[in-house]
């Protein structure tokens, strides 16, 4: 099925475009706002609406796609998860943090839970390093964790619907 | 010496920001307007005259940078606020984003006038989702009081200023890259020149600044650009004013402090951090984000023939004022301004090894000597660590760090390579141990 926006998010798009002297320049923030009207993920579809939004060529959006690491060219779970690696995280212990989230949730890094529920990766320095150790949910930061709060945390996401959107 | 202050992030423990009637009160605004009331060359030497040294990594000029800027003439001019924070280890630009994000819109306001722009765009990194939502509701009080839009101040100078965000890709930090990826395409570096002052954000004259040296236009502007400069110890460097110090890794107090400019490592590491985890050793520092080559509390700094280092030879690098040019002098670089520390805990090869992994991750792929070498870094890396690596294989490793520096499109090649040559010089014997026998005179952890 083609893929459309409502008409709210029609109305997003106009101002996004506005904001630029050309048309192209509108690509990654439209490509953000139909990732999240679509479930997370740019497929197909996503790509030629794109492209006929903006007067590029399908190959030109799929070289976007593919260059950026935080549009997905796969489905993710329902909350996305990110453990940052990078080393001021990892002199306080975010290999304890993935590790523990490796054991609880039953996945590696870059896998999805069988429930399509949470996608768990590794991110690199994500400007939090003053409080490390520290994971993005979704878009949340959870800074200085501990053990004992990632449990927490990851408790959260089983039995609520939807984290923040 | 230490001389904290408090004008970049005065809110700096309050989590809810700081609201536009709290930033007008304490005189804010007061600088874009008096901006708006001078020839706009007067606002670009007052911001000459205070010697603010980028604060995104390069540590060039702000105002000389400004004064490529052609004439404003047929095509429009562009400000770009460099916001995509991802150097390993930084974490202050944030900090000003979510705390007193008045302050960086007002030099933004101020920015466009001096460089004849009517536009800014400030690229924020799509992660910081607080500091991109504390942006745009301070462009919407600013509209609303009418220092921005058709009529800033009264004057019928537009300025307009939007939020745009990449979608994560450390390389786009890089200027050019960055200005690539507002244009809608991949975030790949361009090759300069030509410079953005001549052809940057659609093929017009730009300037691409650090948030961080954004908000400082706007002390500059406040305080007057002199007076600004000499609040730094480094006056004479050329090094003015304030700016945010980051300190993380193995310290008691990890967070960002703000102080003069000339603040030493030392200060930054016992006084305002704390001190070592557990009163352990430090081993090394690495100075301003993960592009500068780390240094040994050993080292003494030796700068022959120039006489503003007599104080400072023979001393320790801890020892040495925080500056660009100071810090350049001892074979590394100021960078962000956000030191990373490393107690005897953390084995400096699996440091190395993290960080290696970080820039084989994030090259961008189009220069062969960056792709292939940081890959190439990785695998001996590995191998080192496995303790199956040969001592040929490590002096390979700083061979092929030796070859992408200097011989790639942007910055990131020397990024990496630096480092990577600095932790083998310095501790080569942890090297060669893993090499002979497996590691076992390491810790083989980073975290304590
Ligand atoms: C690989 C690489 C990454 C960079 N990342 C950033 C960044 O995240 N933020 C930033 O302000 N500058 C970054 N820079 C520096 C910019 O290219 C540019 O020098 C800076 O934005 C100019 O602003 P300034 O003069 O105010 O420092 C990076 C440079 C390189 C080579
Ligand atoms: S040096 Fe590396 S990151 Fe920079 S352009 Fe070349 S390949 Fe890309
Ligand atoms: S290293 Fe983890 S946030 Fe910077």
């Amino acid at each position: 099925m083609a893929f459309s926006l409502t008409s709210e998010q029609s109305a997003e798009l106009e101002q996004i475009v506005a904001r630029y002297p050309v048309k192209q320049a509108a690509c990654i923030p439209l490509l953000h706002l139909c990732q999240r009207a679509n479930g997370n993920w740019i497929s197909d579809e996503v790509i030629l609406f794109v492209a006929e939004q903006l007067n590029l060529s399908p190959s030109h959006v799929t070289g976007v796609v593919s260059f950026y690491s935080l549009l997905n060219e796969k489905p993710p779970g329902k909350h996305q998860v990110w453990v940052c690696r990078t080393l001021s995280c990892a002199l306080r212990g975010s290999e304890a943090i993935l590790k523990h989230c490796e054991k609880r949730l039953g996945i590696k890094s870059g896998e999805t839970t069988s429930d399509g529920n949470v996608t768990l990766r590794t991110a690199e320095c994500l400007a939090s390093c003053g409080s490390a150790p520290m994971l993005q949910i979704d878009e949340k930061y959870h800074e200085n964790l501990t053990v004992e709060r990632l449990d927490t945390l990851l408790e959260s996401l089983r039995s609520e619907p939807k984290g923040t959107p | 010496m230490l001389n904290r202050t408090d004008l970049i992030i005065k809110s700096q423990d309050r989590t809810d920001g700081q609201s536009i009637s709290e930033y007008i009160a304490a005189g804010g605004y007061g600088a874009a307007e008096k901006a708006f009331s001078m020839p706009r060359e007067a606002v670009v030497n007052e911001v000459k005259a205070a010697h603010i040294r980028g604060r995104g990594g390069a540590g060039f000029d702000c105002g000389i940078k400004w004064g490529f800027m052609p004439q404003p003439g047929a095509r429009p001019h562009y400000l770009v606020v460099n916001a995509d924070e991802g150097e390993p280890g930084t974490f202050k630009d944030r900090k000003i984003m979510e705390q007193n994000p008045h302050l960086l819109i007002e030099g933004c306001i101020i920015g466009c006038y001096a460089i004849g722009a009517h536009a800014c765009y400030i690229y924020v990194r799509h992660e910081l989702h607080l500091a991109k939502e504390r942006l745009w509701t301070a462009i919407e009080q600013a509209k609303d009081k009418g220092y921005l839009g058709k009529h800033p101040f009264g004057k019928s100078y537009p300025v307009d200023i939007w939020v745009h965000t990449g979608a994560g890709a450390y390389i786009c930090g890089e200027e050019t890259a960055l200005l690539n990826s507002l244009e809608g395409k991949r975030g790949e570096p361009r090759l300069k020149p030509p410079f953005p002052a001549q052809a940057g954000a659609f093929d017009c004259p730009t300037s691409v600044n650090n948030v961080e040296t954004v908000a400082a236009v706007t002390l500059a502007l406040r305080s007057g650009g002199d007076a600004f400069s000499r609040m730094s110890l480094l006056h004479e460097f050329n090094d003015g004013g304030v700016r945010l110090f980051g300190v993380s890794g193995h310290v008691k107090r990890p967070g960002i402090y703000e102080a003069a400019v000339g603040l030493t490592l030392r200060e930054l590491i016992y006084d305002l951090g704390g001190g070592i985890l557990d009163d352990r050793p430090m081993i090394g520092v690495i100075p301003g984000g993960s592009s500068c080559p780390i240094l040994l509390p050993s080292e003494i700094v030796d700068v022959p023939g120039d006489r503003r280092f007599e104080p400072f030879n023979g001393k320790s690098v801890l020892d040495l004022p925080m500056g660009v040019d100071t810090f350049r002098s001892i074979g590394t670089m100021l960078g962000t301004c956000c030191a990373i520390v490393l107690s005897d805990a953390a084995d400096p090869v699996l440091a190395c090894r993290n960080l290696m992994q970080f820039y084989k991750h994030e090259s961008c792929g189009q220069c062969t000597p960056c792709r292939e070498g940081c890959g190439w870094l990785d695998r001996l890396l590995e191998k080192i660590v496995a303790g199956t690596a040969t001592m040929n294989e490590l002096n390979l490793a700083s061979e092929v760090a030796s070859n992408i520096a200097g011989n790639t499109i942007c910055a990131f090649g020397d990024g990496a390579a630096g480092p990577m040559l600095a932790f083998v010089q310095k501790f080569r014997a942890s090297f060669e141990d893993y090499i002979q026998s497996g590691g076992s005179k390491q810790t083989r952890r980073l975290a304590l």
